[in-house]
């Protein structure tokens, strides 16, 4: 069952082409990651999809709901949390009273927020905090104070832009544990980030934007198949010395510091040339394992090195 | 229906907790029709009725317009208007919710104003006139701010307070409070028409025993002029929306 599908959304601001025939569909029980350098269309298609902008042309179905009609809006979203990019908890409220504004915009009973705050509260570490004014807190906290909000109503799909950017490795860490634990209820979430190591940790398929269109679709295990030659093996001698032309297999090695990287299409190979290297060259192997080709490595080569 | 106007009602508790102790609505609020009344007063030989008049229609005016033109440039610039315009609420429901926090902190700033006010002066007005009226103009400047706050679609407060300020002066001074619109001139009686401040003032001489215009015209125009504001704001609002986030 899909819990998102976007056919050929296309997003004009003026005479500027932001998003460009994007297709894609969540499936339920997911996470699906959105790719993207910055200005390649993320923010705009993820606004699209929540319905805070209206797009060009194209079909947005969220939970079976048609996102461009007003009415089915609401209804969609009252089965999702949103945490939109750079989007801030009121500050001159407390944090048990963002949760409760939260609460009734979702039209739950009192009893219920109450319950339910209490409970994302401990969940997100900010009970003993629950009464301070959200200014005094961390941009951590209030990171999770907007998760914690977008989740009051224990919604089935969360959309989340850029959950973990910017944040200290305890929130981000824990908000990923949030995001796992929310996949194992078999909720469905749909994030933008920045962070490859986010997106290889928690995501099951991903998708990549650039100037607006998408450009790969598919698990990160089968997106790193898509870079060729950039298996490589990392070595470490003692002392540190390596002629790269003494390696036949090697497609191109990198010296940096006390390792070398030696990029190849046959590991075995090259594994055996350096232990060769390292016999007859009287040199001590101080570590030597073989590197696949990272989410970074993928999105390089898709996206190439600049922005948008 | 009930549970949009449950919802806009938690949008206005959170503005009363939030804007209602910003400096400046409590200056535009509160301090400044003070001292502008304390102009109108000083040094003019004014009945009891007509200083009630007057420090009544500023009250209302100045109160109920204080707080909504600021409320979404300032969640546009906390980054917390998108966080709200995301949750289950239309675009209609939040503009609801500003209009009631401007339409309660009018209200009770405004009778505890114009309460204390009439025991000091002795003053007798008709309860239903006076009650009604102040009512539906304190709606009606309330949705007065909902179009003001619509343009420009800026995260500036202090754009939206210096045009919303433009608007607000030039209507006290043609509506009737300085002088009565029946020792205006024609065209100024004109003018003073498209304002519906005049029809506030009117309606307020009219529980005093009064009035220059029919009494329902005074209530009726209160409510078209409401819900042409509502109506065109939220028109204004949505056709910007998109501004306000590129």
């Amino acid at each position: 069952m899909r819990t998102i599908e976007v056919v050929d959304l296309t997003k004009y601001y003026g005479s500027f082409l932001a998003v460009n025939g994007v297709s894609f569909e969540v499936k339920k029980g997911e996470i699906f990651g959105f790719l993207g350098p910055n200005g390649a269309g993320k923010t705009t298609t993820v606004r699209t999809i929540t319905g805070v902008l209206r797009p060009s042309s194209g079909e947005i179905r969220v939970l079976s709901y048609n996102i461009l009609d007003e009415r089915e809006k609401i209804k969609a979203r009252e089965r999702m949390g949103i945490v939109p990019e750079m989007a801030n908890p009121y500050v001159d409220l407390t944090a048990m009273q963002n949760l409760k504004l939260m609460g009734e915009l979702y039209g739950m009973e009192r009893r219920g927020i109450e319950k339910r705050s209490i409970e994302l509260l401990k969940l997100f570490d900010l009970y003993e905090k629950r009464n301070v004014k959200v200014r005094a807190f961390s941009k951590g906290m209030r990171q999770r104070l907007i998760l914690a909000m977008a989740m009051i109503s224990d919604p089935e799909l969360l959309i989340l832009d850029e959950p973990t950017s910017g944040l200290d490795v305890i929130s981000a860490r824990l908000i990923k544990d949030v995001i796992r634990e929310e996949k194992r209820k078999g909720k469905t979430i749909f994030m933008t980030t920045h962070n490859m190591v986010d997106a290889n940790e928690l995501c099951e398929r991903i998708g990549i934007i650039r100037e607006g269109r998408l450009i790969a679709i598919d698990t990160p295990e089968k997106l790193k198949q898509l870079v060729k030659g950039s298996v490589s093996v990392e070595v470490s001698f003692e002392p540190m010395k390596l002629e790269p032309s003494s390696l036949s297999s090697a497609i191109r090695v990198e010296l940096t510091g006390d390792k070398a990287r030696i990029f190849t299409n046959d590991p075995d190979a090259t594994i055996r040339e350096l232990v060769h290297y390292a016999e007859s060259n009287n040199l001590r192997i101080v570590s030597l394992r073989t590197l696949s080709p990272s989410l970074e490595d993928v999105f390089i080569k898709l996206v190439g090195d600049g922005n948008d | 229906m009930i549970e949009m106007l449950k919802r806009s009602f938690a949008i206005a508790k959170k503005d009363m907790h939030i804007f209602y102790l910003k400096g400046p609505v409590v200056i535009m609020g509160l301090i400044f029709p003070f001292f502008l009344f304390l102009a109108f007063m000083i040094g003019r030989n004014l009945s009891g009725g007509h200083l009630f008049v007057g420090l009544t229609a500023m009250t209302a005016f100045f109160t109920s317009t204080a707080v909504g033109p600021t409320i979404i440039p300032w969640e546009c610039r906390g980054r917390t208007f998108e966080r709200l315009i995301t949750s289950p609420v239309s675009l209609t429901t939040v503009l609801l919710g500003d209009l009631q926090a401007s339409l309660y902190f009018g209200l009770a700033i405004t009778f505890t104003i114009a309460v204390p006010a009439m025991l000091y002066l002795s003053i007798h007005p008709s309860i239903v006139v006076f009650l009604l009226s102040t009512i539906l103009a304190v709606g009606c400047f309330s949705a007065m701010t909902v179009l003001m706050s619509s343009y420009p679609p800026t995260d500036i407060p202090a754009d939206v307070m210096m045009l919303s300020s433009l608007v607000k002066f030039s209507l006290l001074f043609i509506s009737g409070i300085f002088v009565p619109i029946e020792n205006l001139p024609a065209y100024g009686r004109w003018i003073s028409f498209i304002s519906p401040l005049t029809y506030y003032v009117d309606a307020l001489r009219h529980s005093l025993g009064g009035g220059y215009l029919p009494v329902w015209l005074d209530l009726g125009m209160l409510i078209i002029f409401a819900l042409a504001f509502f109506l065109t704001g939220s028109w204004v609002h949505r056709r910007v929306l998109e501004r306000r986030f590129t």
